[in-house]
């Protein structure tokens, strides 16, 4: 009754009128919309401290043994493990490469996937190839996978003429449509409204797959990453996020990107499906992406994966981390990288040894230069495919600019460098 | 803000809205409060079929029907469309084409244009709806980065061009800075997307039908303040209007008057008012389309009369009307008999009180006209 004198003495005449009959019983208490709550009469915030953190799932833990892989719920076969070893190289040597074709001014631009090839494959070793991927920017090990070859990775990064995307992008903007690998553009977190939607076309028009949408932890601050989960929650998107935690966006720390426990805890605020795994750990990230590709299609509804890693490289060829990281840092984790961990497990159970390394490595390194020196010689694409594209048609505007280029370079083709370029 | 405008414009509404007439002096204090600038021109009747008098939401809605029976892959989305959308384009369609076709999606435009690209990407036809075209400009990233470069920057791998944007624009007497906004002009400057605005019914439905069709990405800006004033004899049938095209409404041989939407019949009026009252003949053209823009019929009628004044409710600087100008200068520059005149909104926010005196109106595009043939 206290409280009720308290009130008078604002004087409303309406309230006096509203206490005569009881404030409410839970029979007739409407109930809030949108939230299943109980009362509670002790006042309590809540934050990221009054709950444990999610743990990170793994499989291959140290000391490896040969037992480890048997012990969860989804048994490889020696092929498939290989192939998931050799892609794991394959990366690793083409962006060793392609990092010094850089540095020695041979193409413009470059991203190593180091440190992240087990979170790339071992995801994408757990896919169907009608499964729809929107990637970052660093997932080159899925198209690896999938069976992008050597020489479309080089004619992107050098924009030839062989170049599908007809050089029209920076280097490591792959895409395919064959493989079902949506092109890689540069704005961030952008893809993943656009994922939300793909996955919602493909369960609309019964197609037996899902969308599997990569993004970075930077990335996932961005204002498309909100309406994303959320759409993906609210219309039942069967659409499996997987989001690389390697600690940095560029030099900005993983704790100056967020203050929550990760990206994880926030798939359960969206009522997503969440889970947290070790992302240097090939089997775990293959395990996991599995069980999340079957729950996705089953019940037509979206996963949350995060996937813990470090990025062991710079983040571009245009930044030097080592003015924002120490090399000790850095070291800790080059012992921990997910190649090593597996190829220990590989020799562990006995299909794998040093001599089968060295000529893995050797082979793949003299394949991958045959290609590169290949894709250097390809002259770029013709000059007139700067105006097509844009539209499915080219209207009269953009077609009478074209020829406004065309008599320029009649009069003035000795300052352009045609020669490096398709001609008629 | 938001809700509360647009209970004003829809239907089920209204019974509440009488209430405030019987209880209040609100109206009456603010008589102007629903005046319209300019009083819509209905289309003379040339369509050869089966033709039905509707408004412009209708049309729309028709439109929106045609599409969904059409393709069973098509989709209508965004804020409360299921229940019929917040000016009643979407009525009935939820109950008639089901929750999976037309549906609500959380409040973020940049969710629901990223969403419309996605499902376009997989072959869907998405049509999206921006409850105001002031509240577009979160989804800007996604209309100018991706929408509009996704053919380009793939060479021609993925596109989304079954995306159609649909978003309500323009003044609407009593709409202030967030529901007035006419916004093509920063959609002009994006290569990779098409963007058109009806004059009325007729244009609405077949531009929108286009639209859907179209394979490229486009904004539909629907003139919200004709929603339920236009009222035209609309075919009944599944017909297009040609995106690219502009339309010559009158023929004259003294001025050619620009404008697009809403301000196509503000031009209308005003060419009878220099009829009367200086007894020269007004070429009218609705360039219906703003990107890609017909250029040539524009300039055709501008060689042929030597005058020429564009008139646009959204601000001047930087306006479209500044593209057609430096056009028609270029290509005209011999023809001209005077400077080209640009009538529009200030370069200011779009105001609430000051409305009357903010729009391109009649007066000001009279007193434009007569500039021009007196210079």
């Amino acid at each position: 009754m206290k409280a009720f004198n308290h009130l008078r003495i604002f004087n409303f005449p309406q309230l006096k009128f509203l206490f005569k009959r009881p404030l409410s019983i839970a029979a007739t208490e409407p109930q809030f919309i949108g939230i299943k709550s109980k009362f509670t009469n002790v006042l309590k915030f809540i934050n990221s401290d009054s709950y444990e953190t999610i743990p990170i799932y793994r499989i291959l833990s140290s000391p490896i043994t040969n037992n480890i892989h048997h012990n969860s719920l989804v048994e490889l076969d020696k092929e498939k493990l290989l192939k998931m070893y050799r892609d794991m190289i394959r990366i690793s040597v083409m962006d060793k490469i392609l990092y010094e074709s850089q540095r020695q001014g041979r193409i413009s631009f470059y991203m190593t996937n180091t440190g992240e090839e087990a979170l790339q494959i071992g995801s994408a070793s757990a896919l169907s190839p009608n499964d729809v991927i929107y990637g970052q920017y660093r997932e080159a090990g899925v198209l690896m996978w999938r069976g992008y070859q050597f020489n479309q990775f080089l004619n992107q990064c050098y924009g030839n003429c062989n170049d599908s995307g007809k050089g029209k992008q920076m280097p490591v903007h792959y895409g395919c449509k064959e493989l079902n690998f949506t092109t890689i553009s540069s704005p961030l977190g952008t893809q993943m409204p656009q994922a939300s939607g793909a996955a919602y076309a493909l369960k609309l028009t019964k197609r037996n797959a899902c969308v599997v949408c990569y993004f970075g932890e930077g990335g996932a601050s961005e204002g498309d990453a909100h309406p994303a989960l959320n759409f993906a929650a609210t219309l039942d998107c069967p659409i499996i996020f997987i989001c690389r935690n390697n600690g940095y966006a560029i030099s900005t720390p993983a704790n100056e990107q967020y203050r929550g426990d990760g990206i994880a805890a926030r798939g359960p605020a969206y009522g997503i499906q969440t889970v947290r795994v070790d992302g240097n750990d090939i089997l775990a990230m293959h395990h996991a992406t599995k069980i999340a590709r079957d729950y996705c299609i089953d019940n037509g509804k979206p996963v949350l994966i995060e996937a813990m890693t470090y990025r062991l490289s710079h983040h571009s060829t245009s930044d030097d981390s080592t003015a924002y990281r120490s090399t000790e840092e850095i070291n800790q984790w080059i012992h921990q990288s997910p190649i090593v961990k597996f190829r220990e497990y590989l020799k562990t159970v006995g299909l794998w040894d040093d001599k089968k390394e060295s000529e893995l490595h050797k082979s793949t390194l003299k394949e991958f230069m045959a290609e590169f020196t290949a894709a250097e010689k390809l002259s770029k694409p013709h000059w007139k495919e700067l105006f097509t594209d844009v539209y499915h048609d080219m209207p009269a505007h953009i077609k009478k600019q074209m020829l406004t280029m065309e008599d320029h370079l009649k009069v003035y083709g000795q300052h352009y460098p045609l020669k490096e370029f398709q001609s008629n | 803000m938001r809700m509360i405008l647009s209970k004003l414009y829809a239907c089920n509404y209204t019974s509440s809205l009488n209430l405030l007439r019987k209880n209040s002096h609100y109206l009456t204090k603010n008589a102007n409060i629903r005046t319209l600038h300019f009083s819509f021109v209905p289309d003379k009747k040339t369509h050869a079929g089966e033709t039905k008098k509707i408004n412009m939401y209708q049309a729309v809605n028709e439109a929106l029907a045609i599409a969904l029976e059409k393709d069973p892959n098509s989709v209508v989305f965004g804020e409360d469309v299921a229940f019929g959308g917040v000016f009643r384009c979407t009525v009935g369609l939820k109950e008639r084409f089901g929750n999976n076709r037309v549906f609500n999606t959380p409040l973020s435009e940049q969710g629901i244009i990223g969403f419309g690209i996605g499902l376009a990407n997989q072959g869907v036809a998405a049509i999206a709806e921006i409850q105001f075209a002031d509240y577009i400009f979160p989804a800007f990233d996604q209309l100018v980065n991706e929408a509009a470069k996704m053919r380009y920057r793939s060479g021609n791998a993925f596109d989304c061009g079954k995306l159609t944007v649909r978003a309500p624009c323009g003044a609407v007497g009593h709409g202030a800075l967030y529901h007035s906004q006419s916004p093509e002009a920063y959609f002009a400057h994006t290569p990779g997307l098409k963007v058109v605005v009806p004059r009325g019914p007729i244009q609405a439905k077949g531009l929108l039908l286009s639209c859907i069709e179209d394979p490229d990405p486009c904004l539909i800006f629907e003139p919200k303040a004709l929603y339920r004033l236009a009222v035209d004899d609309v075919p009944t049938n599944d017909f297009k209007i040609p995106i690219g095209k502009a339309e010559i409404l009158r023929e004259g041989d003294s001025i050619t008057l620009v404008g697009w939407g809403s301000q196509v019949h503000i031009l209308l009026e005003t060419a009878d008012i220099v009829k009367e009252k200086l007894g020269a003949s007004c070429e009218v053209i609705d360039l219906i389309s703003i990107l890609p823009w017909d250029i040539e019929t524009v300039t055709k009628s501008v060689k042929k009369t030597g005058r020429v004044v564009i008139a646009h409710e959204a601000p001047l600087t930087n306006g479209f009307g500044s593209e057609v100008s430096a056009t028609i200068q270029e290509a005209c520059f011999l023809n001209l008999e005077a400077p080209i005149q640009r009538v529009t909104g200030w370069d200011t926010p779009f105001p609430l009180v000051f409305e009357p005196f903010y729009l391109p109106d009649k007066w000001r595009c009279f007193d434009a006209i007569k500039k021009t043939l007196n210079f």
